[in-house]
Formats: structure tokens, sequence, C-alpha cells
């Protein structure tokens, strides 16, 4: 059997992986059953659309020419593009989208991660991330203005000193004033994370060590 | 060593063996191997603020990222494993492929899906899963193409009579778990199941990728080539079996391993850690073997170039999994999760593993294909110790920046002091970068020069 042609295909290769997909997957599948799939529109909130409405004064004439008026409808447009462009262009390779119940990542982000969080259209695949080259997203929404997005999107340095984070010029009409299609879809993804918690806008709970060289 | 010389030592295999096209398949894996590297450089350029190439929309690093990795993946290993196996399959089973127009059909198809992927990564059609990148139109075509890739080496294998060699099981089964893996990963998180439980199901996707496409392969690989190089069989038959059985089964039970201390049910994640323990052990049998093989024959594979890429690869293997064991557990994880610690991990079983037998085994076929010896040994040395020596200095400073890493933001200092902190590591990264390039850019110069080298040997 352990060496027969047979046992290497069905056991081995059929068996074992079906075994494990059973195990691993299809058991989380079940457990969380009851936990409804939300669609992007209903995803649309209050605190979006106040950041929706914001990038319509902010960046009139883009918004007009690009998304018109700022309904609900047109909030969930940019929403699914804007996460679309996040996937696209690898946002989540530095960036992660889970906070863990260790390493104090708690008092930097607020609330650990729930199941129920990630139980929507748009966390297809689920968008924990793989690497922290710049901070985890998961509550970065309403921290800053979407005035601090556009000049950060346009040249991350200008904003954040040192930052190893791309210029991406191309989510804007020739300047930081002038957000394009995907700039205004993304800058409203990154407002729209976290904005379905109590804690939205989540700051810091703490106060930043002092900087070894600044120390007495 | 006059032509006909060549042609004798190296076997009467011509109705089996179709060289051209496994010459063909090492060409593609090495042009892929050169974006992937261009792509890593370009990344490692920007993390340290050196990358002159900003601002353009198809140059975006966030985009070469992910060419870098699936490049490696579907462009350098699959077309490596592809020609390596166009080699082994038909000389251990004595039978030629199912056919040998299939076959260049199947490199061509192949060819088109990793170009496709490439382009469509570039243009930003990416799908959100590591190494499932694979924009979704293209995902049908590639499943395809690894269904016929699995029926063409079936056919051999499963006419011939008799025992079946350990080679022989590493591939029937990767055969068939390659083709599973793709499906459930770039299917089931992409379309039926979202959220958490299709994080679990992403997570079995990346690790199954690597432990049930690429390990089986390298390893099947491995039990056929050093044999015949150190002219002696396996030391263990039942090592063999114990190696086998193990991965099979414990390895698809480790993908939830990724994502440790995510909303993914907690008995699922301590599964996972059990389940990896148990592989590094299996792993350990199998090194054990392989080390019982050359037992006594030492000196051979030192001075034997094949062979120290082979046992090269073999001991940072140990290191891999002796790191796997370490890093997967909840302690480590606290700490080194999301940090470069893991970028260098990768970079270990990818570069430092599963290259370096790759390279063994090109170095090994190249002259047999081409019917002529390497132009340059030094070349060839050149090669295997810039790679060497790069890869273990990235994958020591990658570790090193995770840890550092992993404690500045324990310690809650501002961001910014993981980034100034990195700086240094990130410096040394792209120097090793560029050491491990010039060693494949020796072999490429060594390459082109012997294949030039027609007519007079």
């Amino acid at each position: 059997m352990f060496e027969s042609k047979g046992g290497v295909l069905l056991i081995g290769g059929l068996g074992f992986f079906a075994l494990a997909l059973v195990s691993n997957a299809l058991v989380p599948v079940q457990m969380y059953r009851d936990l409804p799939e939300q669609r992007t529109e209903e995803l649309v909130n209050a605190n979006l659309m106040y950041q929706f409405e914001d990038l319509s004064r902010r960046f009139p004439e883009s918004f007009e020419k690009y998304y018109g008026k700022p309904t609900r409808e047109q909030a969930a447009e940019a929403l699914a593009l804007g996460r679309r462009v996040y996937v696209a262009e690898g946002c989540w390779h530095c960036h992660s989208q889970y906070v863990r119940p260790v390493s104090n990542e708690s008092r930097r982000w607020g609330a650990v991660s729930a199941t129920w969080e990630y139980q929507n259209e748009l966390q297809r695949p689920v968008m924990f991330g793989t690497r922290r080259v710049g901070p985890d997203l998961s509550r970065e929404g309403g921290r800053r203005s979407n005035d601090w997005h556009a000049a950060h999107f346009f040249d991350p340095g200008s904003v954040s000193e040192g930052s190893p984070m791309p210029p991406y010029r191309w989510f804007f009409d020739g300047s930081a004033q002038r957000p394009n299609r995907r700039g205004l879809a993304i800058m409203a993804y990154v407002q729209w994370l976290g904005s379905w918690l109590e804690s939205y806008p989540y700051y810091e709970a703490y106060q930043p060590l002092p900087r070894l060289e600044d120390a007495p | 060593m006059t032509h006909t010389a060549w042609a004798e030592a190296t076997g009467s295999d011509r109705d089996l063996v179709d060289r051209r096209l496994v010459a063909w398949y090492f060409v593609a894996a090495l042009v892929y191997l050169g974006f992937s590297l261009l792509g890593g450089l370009l990344m490692a350029l920007q993390l340290v603020r050196a990358n002159p190439l900003q601002g353009i929309e198809l140059l975006s690093p966030g985009r070469w990222r992910m060419i870098h990795t699936n490049a490696v993946a579907y462009g350098f290993l699959a077309n490596s494993f592809l020609g390596a196996l166009h080699w082994a399959i038909p000389r251990l089973t004595l039978r030629p492929v199912l056919s040998r127009w299939f076959s260049w059909f199947i490199f061509a198809a192949w060819q088109v899906v990793v170009l496709a992927t490439a382009g469509g990564i570039l243009l930003g059609h990416a799908q959100g899963l590591e190494w499932g990148e694979t924009p979704t139109w293209i995902d049908p075509l590639a499943l395809a193409g690894l269904l016929l890739v699995a029926v063409n080496f079936l056919a051999p294998i499963t006419a011939a009579r008799g025992p079946l060699y350990v080679s022989s099981w590493y591939f029937m089964a990767a055969f068939v778990w390659t083709l599973l893996t793709y499906a459930m990963g770039n299917f089931l998180p992409e379309y039926f199941v979202p959220g958490t439980s299709g994080g679990a199901i992403a997570g079995l996707f990346i690790h199954d990728l690597v432990g049930l496409f690429v390990t089986p392969l390298g390893w099947g690989l491995m039990y056929y080539f050093v044999p015949i190089l150190l002219k002696k069989p396996i030391w263990s038959h039942g090592l063999s079996l114990v190696g086998f059985w193990g991965l099979a089964f414990f390895y698809p039970l480790n993908g939830i391993h990724h994502f440790l201390y995510t909303p993914i049910p907690m008995f699922l994640q301590y599964g996972a850690v059990i389940a990896t323990v148990a592989v590094e052990l299996v792993v350990a049998t199998v090194l054990v073997n392989f080390f019982g093989t050359v037992w006594g024959a030492g000196r051979l594979a030192l001075a034997n170039l094949p062979l120290r890429w082979f046992y090269t690869g073999m001991v940072l293997y140990f290191i891999t999994c002796f790191q796997c064991a370490l890093q997967v557990t909840l302690t480590f994880q606290a700490v080194i999760h999301f940090t470069d610690w893991v970028v260098g991990h990768a970079h270990l079983v990818m570069f430092g593993v599963f290259s370096m037998w790759i390279f063994g085994i090109m170095t090994h076929l190249f002259p047999r294909l081409l019917d002529r010896p390497w132009y340059s040994n030094r070349l060839a040395e050149w090669h295997f110790w810039a790679s060497t020596v790069g890869i273990v200095v990235m994958f020591t400073d990658l570790g090193l920046a995770g840890m550092f890493q992993g404690y500045y933001w324990a310690a809650l200092l501002p961001w910014e002091a993981s980034v100034d902190g990195s700086y240094p590591f990130w410096l040394v990264r792209l120097l090793a970068g560029l050491v491990i390039i010039f060693g494949q850019l020796c072999f490429v110069v060594n390459l082109v020069a012997t294949w030039r080298n027609r007519g007079h040997v």
C-alpha cells in the first residue's frame, strides 16, 4: 500500500489533502456560517459618508468629474474600487489589516480584530496582510484628514519624513490637489477602515516613549 | 573530452528524453529568474529610498514585488522543475512521456500563463492572495495547464511495471497536490468563502504551494540525482518511506500557522503549530537519510559541483526547518510575525534550498544537454560561492532585522523608529542581493559561452 501507485495517489495525494481541507478549512466555514456576509452597499456607514462628503468638498472639481454627487451608491462604488486599487498596488504586502492580541498592538491600534469584521465582500480574499513595513491599517480610518492622505499618496516623504513608501502619482491628475477616480477611491477605502467600530477614529492611547537620543 | 566521448558518457536515452525541450525549459526559467531578481532589486532600492524609477505606474515597486514572487514560483521554479522532470521521469521509468508534441504544447502554454500573469499584475489585475495574485481570468487556463502536465507525466509512471522508486512517489503525489492546491487557493477564497475562514484557506494555499508543489518535486529530484552522482543507493529505504508519508500527512495540516493570533479559531491554530513541529521531525529523518547516503563520500560531495549545490541546499534546508520549528510557536510569533524575519525565511527556502538544487541540476545537465563541457569551471564556482555567500548574509541580516523590528513595535516606540532602525539591515540586504545577482550573471555568461562553444571542445 505505501509503495503502490494507488496508495500514493489516493491516500497520499487525495486522502490527506482532503483531510486537511476538511479539518482546516471547512471547520471554520461551518463555525461562522451564522455570520452573514455583508455586501458592499451594506458597508456604507455614516462615518464613511462623512468622509466621502468631505472629499467632495475638498476636491470639488475632481469629485464632480469622477463621482458627481456624494451619494451612498457612489460611496459604495468608490469603496469597491478603492479595495481593488489596494489589492492591485500590493498595499497589502506592506500593510496588515489585523490587530493581534499580543505585542501591545491593542494599545497602538485599538480593539483586537474579530471575525465579524471580516465577513464582507471586501474581504475576498481576506486582507490580513503579510508584512508591516508600514503600520497596520485596520483602524486607520478617520485618524488623518483627506488632505493628509492626498499629500501622502502623492509624495509620502512630504508628510512622513523618511518614509520608504513609494509615491502613487497615478492616483492624481498632475497634482496632489487633483486626485483622480482611483485616488478618491483609495482615500475613501482607507477612511472606511475601522469605521464600523465604536472607537472610530482611534487615536493611540499611549504616550510614545521619548526617542533614545532625546533622553537625558 | 571529445564530442563522442560526451555522448557515450551520457548514455543512450535519445529516444526517451527530448533534450531540446529540457534545455528550453531551463532557458525560460533563467529568463524569469532575471525578471524576478530585477523585481527584488527594485523593492530593495525602494526600501533604502534609492529607487531611481519612482512615480512610474508600470514600474511600481508594489507591483514588481508581486512579479518577484510569482516569477520565482511559476516562472523559475515551475519551468526548471518541468525541465528536470522531462529528463528524470523518462529515464526513471524507461518510458517516454505521453507525447512529444503534447510536451511542446504544454511548454508554450505554460509560458503564456506566466507571461499573462506578469502582464496582468503589471496592469493592475492582481488578486489579493499571496502567490495567488494570478489575475482571475488566467486561473482556469493555469489549472488546465497543470492538468495537462499531470497527464503527460503520469502516463509513463503509471505504465511502469514493478516497484516504484521513491522519486516516483513524490512526483505522482506532487502532480495531484499541485492541481488541488491551485484550484483550492485561487477559487475558494475568491468566489466562495469570505473573511476569516477564507483566510484559513489562503493559509493552506500559501503553505501547500511550498509544501505540496515545490517540496515534493525538489525532494523527488534529489532522490533521483544524488544516488546517481554518488554512484551509491539511498542509505535507508525505511527512512525514505517515513519521509514521504510523514510529509504527505503532516504538511497539508500546517496552513493556518501563517495566520496565528488572527480570529481563526484558536484550536485550529494550535493544531497547525503541532503539525508543523511534526513536519520538522519528519524532515530530520529525510536529512539523516541523505547524510547517511553521502557518509564516506564527503570528499566527492565537496569536489563535485552539482553535489555541492545539493548538499549546501540540504544544510540550508535544515536551517530553514529548524527556524520554522521555532518561529511557528506562539511565543516567537508574537515578536517576529509581520517582520523581515519572515522575509528572510522565505528567501532561505526559495533561493537557499530549491533554487540551489535547481542550479545543481542545471550544472549537471547542461553539459549533457548540449554535448559539451562547461566553458569555464571558474565561472561555475563563482556562481556557487556568490549565491551561497549572498543568501547566507541575506537571511542572517533579515532575521536580525526582524527581531529588532518586533521589539521596536512591542516597546511602543513611534512607528518611524522601526523604519529608521531597519535602514542598516535593508542596506546590507541590498548588498547581499547584488552579490546574488552577480552570481547568477556568472552563470548566464558561462551558459552563453558554453552554448556558443559549438565545434571546438
